[in-house]
């Protein structure tokens, strides 16, 4: 007769009692298994969910600037035509040319056989103190498009100022509580305001356009401009040295520079495509957060308050165990067998008990995840067995069981075999 | 007179809800090895408090219990389960089997307090001895009341007890396996152990080879 031997046909003996304690610790287990299993597959799933969301965030910016890429090149180059004498440094620091040249300059570009020129808007602009407000302005005096006589009519980029008015930019406007229809003197001449223009956080915010002529009157520069604007210049090639060396050609006596680079609204288009990307990831991120800790806060109650029934339920089960076993203990204490011997058929009982919990309940937890941890309509996560945790519930849930069931059987055993075997 | 079991004034005392209720008083007897003592006397006498005094299970207020030249109660406990297991044998009115083990599983219960080799085969020649060779497999609730005592004297024989203690062991039993048993004890105690039996049973008290009367505790007559 072996030690085990007598545990195990106890066991089988009083299969509901321990059934039962079985089944309370399993449900335990599986409640804490189920709860680290779907907050597992959450995380699995939000990181499949972010990096599918990366992936296509990069994909579409790709696609984007490879739109912008085919848009600007169809856009074409916008180019500055200047006089040749202009320094480059000068032009960048003050933002617009000092040296002026011919505006038949401008007519001659128009009458060539040039190809790569879109359309033409000559000017003449000036920075300038407005004698009537005491403020500084940049003057631009523009005549509209020039049309280029062997090309087809195109509808204009811009529109132009009649003589008389001005064009007023926001900060003037805003300044000076100015309206369209309102009427203002300039350097001594009245105009009207035809139209005022919204913030643009430019120069051009306090710039006065004025038509071309009117300009060239006022500031002295009867029959000069002080820059060409030529827009949409294309060229299949996509370089700006095609258009340099055609305009070069026209017009020895000018410059050329880009206006305003590709690179730059491709890189716009690219960070703005990023940004909006980012915050749809950090909304997704934010979402799966609070509903990690939703899930988180649920198990926290839940999985404690189910622990603290199966022990109590152990503990209850263990005592109706050794009640129910009381002659036995009494006979086996008194045929000789030691009072930890019998403390250890109890003990081991209830670890067997919360050893067969632990497993049927890892079991449990780890199906009931599986079936509740996965976001429907999405792919299946896949995520290994975690050995470790059966490893821990093996050895908690029979430490637990055997903690539950400490009380009843320390009874058992304190019990005097005589008392009990008189009263039998 | 080669003795086996000796009570020196033993008294035992019960608190009751009326106060302290003395079992025994001054007890002084003496058994023998091969020697068949019955004690006998009216319920609540003191009888069982007297066998289990005997038997290492309670600690007599006062006196002395030797066993084999040992005493009993200046062992400790763990040291008196242990010499109990290899000196003692009980057999209770109630038979108290294990009742999901085996015939033979309760008849090698105290293997469990005291392993040894030759167990398995002693346990299988009691079994014969006691003709219960047939249920070896069966649990108790499967065999008679006849038979259930035949085991728990099976088991109480399995470690050759210098002392078998039997309380009642005929109080549950028919005619025929009340007298089957008695003849069991009496040729227990005649292959040399010595049997301290409390009866009420008249015709067991007949066959012992001496007999101790109590009354309230004391020695009335015998010893």
């Amino acid at each position: 007769m072996s030690f085990w031997r007598l545990l195990v046909r106890e066991i089988v003996h009083r299969k509901t009692n321990f059934g039962l304690g079985a089944l309370s610790a399993a449900l335990a287990v599986a409640c804490l298994i189920a709860s680290r299993s779907i907050l597992q597959r959450h995380d699995a799933r939000t990181e499949q969910i972010i990096s599918r969301m990366e992936a296509a965030t990069r994909q579409r910016v790709a696609q984007l600037e490879d739109d912008y890429r085919k848009i600007t090149k169809n856009l074409g180059f916008n180019v500055l035509i200047l006089p040749k004498e202009q320094d480059l440094g000068d032009l960048f620091s003050k933002d617009y040319a000092e040296r002026f040249m011919p505006e038949e300059y401008v007519e001659r570009l128009a009458r060539s056989k040039i190809v790569t020129i879109q359309h033409l808007l000559p000017s003449l602009q000036q920075k300038l103190k407005w004698p009537e407000h005491e403020r500084t302005v940049i003057l631009m005096g523009v005549r509209g498009e020039v049309p280029i006589a062997h090309a087809s009519p195109k509808q204009p980029l811009l529109e132009t100022v009649a003589p008389g008015t001005m064009v007023l930019g926001y900060e003037l406007h805003r300044s000076l509580k100015l309206s369209p229809g309102d009427r203002v003197r300039f350097m001594g001449r009245e105009f009207t305001v035809a139209r005022t223009h919204p913030e643009r956080g430019t120069k051009d915010d306090i710039t006065v356009w004025i038509h071309l002529g009117e300009a060239q009157e006022l500031l002295g520069r009867k029959g000069q401009i002080n820059g060409i604007l030529a827009l949409e210049c294309v060229c299949a090639a996509d370089s700006l040295s095609k258009v340099r060396a055609e305009i070069a050609a026209i017009l020895p006596e000018t410059q050329v520079i880009e206006f305003q680079t590709q690179a730059l609204a491709r890189a716009e288009a690219r960070q703005r495509a990023a940004a909006e990307a980012q915050a749809a990831l950090q909304h997704e991120r934010d979402k799966r957060a609070r509903l990690r800790q939703e899930r988180e806060n649920f198990a926290a109650v839940l999985v404690p308050v189910v622990m603290t029934i199966a022990t109590v339920w152990i503990g209850l089960l263990a005592w109706v165990n050794v009640r129910d076993r009381r002659p036995e203990i009494g006979i086996l204490r008194a045929i000789g067998v030691r009072g930890r011997t019998v403390l250890g058929l109890l003990l081991g009982r209830a670890a067997l008990m919360g050893l067969a919990g632990a497993v049927a309940g890892f079991a449990l937890g780890w199906a009931v995840g599986a079936a509740w941890g996965e976001e429907p309509g999405g792919a299946p996560v896949v995520i290994p067995v975690p050995w470790s945790w059966l490893g821990m519930m093996v050895v908690g849930a029979p430490m637990v069981a055997m903690l539950a069931a400490w009380l009843p059987s320390l009874m058992a055993i304190q019990t005097d075999p005589a008392d009990t075997l008189s009263r039998e | 007179m080669n003795a086996v079991l000796q009570l020196f004034e033993v008294s035992r005392s019960y608190r009751g809800p009326r106060g302290s209720v003395r079992a025994l008083r001054d007890f002084s007897a003496t058994v023998a090895a091969g020697e068949l003592v019955a004690v006998v006397g009216p319920s609540g006498c003191g009888k069982t408090t007297l066998l289990l005094t005997a038997g290492g299970l309670l600690r007599p207020d006062a006196g002395r219990v030797t066993l084999r030249e040992q005493d009993f109660y200046a062992l400790s406990p763990e040291e008196r389960s242990r010499f109990r297991a290899a000196h003692v044998g009980f057999v209770f009115q109630q038979f108290h089997l294990v009742p999901y083990l085996s015939v033979l599983d309760n008849i090698l219960a105290p293997t469990l307090a005291l392993r040894r080799p030759e167990a398995r085969d002693r346990a299988l020649a009691l079994a014969r001895r006691f003709g219960l060779e047939h249920r070896l497999d069966h649990v108790p609730g499967q065999l008679s009341t006849g038979e259930r005592q035949r085991v728990a004297l099976a088991r109480a024989c399995l470690n050759q007890p210098a002392l078998l203690l039997a309380d009642e062991p005929t109080g549950n039993l028919d005619l025929e396996n009340g007298r089957n048993v008695l003849e069991h004890l009496a040729a227990i105690a005649r292959e040399g152990t010595a049997v301290l039996l409390v009866t009420h049973d008249s015709e067991a008290a007949q066959r012992a080879n001496r007999v101790l009367r109590m009354r309230e505790g004391v020695l009335v007559e015998g010893n």
